[in-house]
């Protein structure tokens, strides 16, 4: 009995962070996908020193390579900490394919923490160490190589880093826009909201690939990579912030009759306090519902664009570039390691899915 | 969402009682709706014709010098003649705002301009492929709705039953999957494992031909394919919707009522709640179709389709500017124009949006 009237107390004092987490934590998937989420951002900020070669390591002498096996067991069965064999690429001179032999007796043990390509971590400090690898003639293609023989597997953590902050720039950026416009527009009311409603209802009827694949492919094409970048972050986010600026209206709508702004409006707040200190609070919430949702939209439309071949460019590395090898079904045809890349994208979005629904179940007061 | 939903509607009803001067003959209330619902589509497409022209000047430098560059390079020579035909059709040689109107003036008169990349009048390369893109857009509608329905009245009638769960987890794996990998890899699996490939609308004994019966019956056997693709993630959508929706009407007493006076469960559950419960799949179909015609664009290049989409992709590559902003135009025209039949469609099916109309006038 003591312990539940505690219990009961607890939850009476727990402040409203705490009663959503609480209730987020029941929600089996959403819990899932919020370790997805952690993992992915995990191995996008830490991915120099968790893949095995860098960025653009080419491997002349393994061009398609399968994806490499890991074995514990050698040719007489005798057991081995985890290693891989050396392999050998053959050219077939009928077909004209590539194909790789195994040559026995060549193991190389997997290690952690060696010494490989040089590479400069976060742009900071320069280091040579990576979690894992094997010694130098050895190659370790978890995920095979693509046509430059570059390693797949680390080519897909460097690509889910580009895609991974597009989709927060870009949905930053839209959040932005989408509160100060959706928020002018629910706050100051008349023509000012009229405009703004049209705009975002002409926005809404474009049909958003053509339209973005209009602006990006008017991007000329001696930009450098990182200003193209940032162009594809601006062009997704124009689109992006209409359906932000929709709710930021109708929230701002619904809370200015509010007995509480009115009281902070006859304690003399101006108008920017009402809006920051008091009204914004009180929607947090659904924002971050919200932009939850948002980030895999605009992931998959800079995958979309860069796939394309209208969006990002090499050297700039994400998972629609990576993607782009895979257009030819021919080559995916003989080397379908090419669509690795798409299984990222799609635990990505579903992740994200994941967790903005409980987030969206969590914090909405009337389910239980 | 659903007991929001029903509140506002229940005001608004309310609401409509007491202002509502006189009875509206059904007929006019229609009309004025149509009346204003187009007026408010001109100023729209005006807004989609200024970006799109904004679209077609982007690139630097104008397209008619690049052109004759090009000519220039590959040593052919320039039609002087030709050159000034050009020249006065878009106004090259006048202010931006001039070069607008006349483009815009060409444009409705059915003058789309002139691919360079082509050669040839942009309407002639537009037509068939405009036709298709709307075709698929419009199965696809179908597809989705005749999927969606019965799964999603099945997945909230039999809540928590192991189909429901499956249904559940192929509907979030359909939206997670963005069409043009969804049809990379079924590109590839069908390639792999089938030895055929699924690409393009037609056989390629029927790619050139004109149109006959057999060549429609060709496409038909194709059509699905796209349809499919572009359609699962909206299906997947259309069905949590219809679930969330009808689970909210389902706990509502007047289905007891209805219950407890006997009607069959079939009736008792086709004949109020899934009414109300499939209402934003009307109600959003104005959103629904550009992200169709978007959709079906990415496919039709993984697919190979002969639609709006590899031709508009070709165009922006090339920076055939005319021909990417006609196309650009053309399929925001198509979903606006959507958008209005659906907005009619709405208006007769669901009298309150008629009267509604009539208190904006």
């Amino acid at each position: 009995m003591n312990e539940n009237t505690q219990k009961e107390q607890k939850y009476l004092d727990a402040s409203t962070r705490q009663l959503i987490w609480w209730r987020y934590k029941k929600h089996l998937l959403a819990m899932i996908g919020l370790w997805l989420v952690i993992i992915l951002y995990g191995c996008s900020i830490f991915c120099e020193f968790l893949a095995p070669y860098a960025l653009d390591h080419r491997h002349f002498d393994s061009i398609y390579s399968t994806p490499t096996r890991i074995k514990v067991f050698d040719e007489q069965g005798r057991l081995h900490r985890p290693f891989v064999t050396g392999m050998t690429m053959e050219v077939d001179v009928e077909t004209q394919q590539i194909r790789y032999e195994e040559i026995p007796g060549k193991r190389y043990p997997i290690r952690l923490f060696v010494r490989g390509d040089k590479y400069k971590m976060w742009g900071l400090w320069e280091s040579d160490l990576h979690l894992f690898g094997v010694d130098a003639p050895g190659t370790i293609f978890l995920f095979g190589t693509d046509r430059m023989g570059r390693d797949m597997f680390s080519r897909c953590f460097y690509g889910s880093r580009i895609s991974l902050s597009i989709g927060m720039f870009g949905v930053a950026l839209s959040l932005i826009l989408g509160l100060v416009l959706g928020g002018i527009s629910g706050y100051v009311g008349g023509w000012a909201d009229g405009l703004i409603q049209r705009t975002v209802e002409i926005i809404r009827c474009f049909p958003s690939i053509p339209l973005w694949m209009g602006l990006s492919a008017a991007m000329p094409p001696h930009w450098p990579a990182l200003k193209v970048y940032f162009a594809i972050t601006i062009i997704l986010s124009l689109v992006g912030w209409t359906d932000l600026a929709r709710m930021t209206r109708g929230k701002l709508i619904a809370l200015r009759e509010e007995d509480f702004v009115m009281a902070a409006h006859f304690a003399g707040a101006g108008h920017a306090r009402i809006i920051f200190r008091h009204m914004l609070p009180s929607f947090t919430s659904h924002i971050i519902v919200m932009v939850t949702l948002a980030i895999p939209g605009m992931i998959l439309a800079e995958t979309a664009l860069s796939f394309l071949g209208v969006g990002l460019r090499p050297p700039i590395t994400s998972l629609g570039v990576l993607l782009k090898e895979a257009q030819n079904i021919t080559t995916v045809a003989l080397y379908p390691w090419l669509l690795i890349p798409v299984i990222f994208v799609i635990v990505t979005v579903l992740s994200f899915n994941f967790v903005g629904d409980g987030l969206r179940d969590a914090v909405d007061p009337y389910s239980r | 969402m659903g007991a929001a939903f029903c509140a506002e509607r229940l005001t608004k009803l309310t609401h409509l009682k007491t202002n509502r001067p006189r009875p509206i003959p059904g007929n006019a209330a229609m009309m004025a709706y149509i009346i204003r619902r187009i007026l408010i589509m001109i100023p729209t497409l005006v807004a989609i014709s200024v970006i799109s022209f904004v679209i077609i000047q982007l690139p630097p430098g104008d397209f008619l010098t690049e052109y004759l560059e090009e000519l220039r390079l590959s040593g052919e020579s320039v039609d002087e003649a030709e050159l000034d035909t050009l020249k006065r059709r878009f106004g090259l040689e006048q202010p931006m705002y001039v070069q607008y109107f006349q483009w815009a003036w060409n444009f409705m008169h059915g003058d789309f301009g002139h691919s360079f990349e082509w050669n040839k009048p942009v309407a002639d390369l537009i037509g068939e492929r405009l036709g298709l893109t709307i075709l698929i857009s419009v199965a696809t509608l179908v597809f989705t709705w005749m999927v969606s329905i019965p799964i999603g009245i099945y997945s909230a009638v039999r809540q928590y039953s192991w189909l429901d769960h499956i249904l559940t987890l192929v509907g979030f794996i359909g939206l997670a999957t963005p069409n043009f990998l969804f049809a990379l890899i079924l590109l590839w699996m069908s390639y792999a494992y089938l030895g055929m490939s699924i690409g393009g609308l037609f056989s390629p004994e029927y790619a050139d031909a004109s149109w006959s019966l057999a060549r429609a019956w060709d496409l038909l056997k194709h059509l699905w394919i796209p349809v499919v693709i572009v359609g699962t993630a909206h299906t997947a959508k259309f069905i949590r919707i219809i679930r969330g929706n009808l689970l909210d009407e389902l706990r509502k007493p007047y289905v007891t009522t209805a219950r407890a006076k006997g009607l069959s469960e079939l009736r008792v559950i086709l004949k109020y709640p899934v009414r109300i419960a499939i209402n934003p799949l009307v109600s959003t179909i104005g959103w629904t179709l550009p992200e169709l015609v978007s959709g079906i664009a990415i496919t039709a290049v993984v697919l190979n389709l002969p639609t709006t989409g590899p031709l508009l992709l070709n165009a922006l590559l090339n920076q055939d500017m005319h021909l990417a902003g006609s196309f650009i135009m053309l399929l925001s025209i198509l979903t606006v124009v959507g958008t209005l039949i659906s907005d009619i469609l709405l208006a007769w099916v669901d009298p309150r949006i008629r009267f509604e109309a009539r208190e904006g006038l």
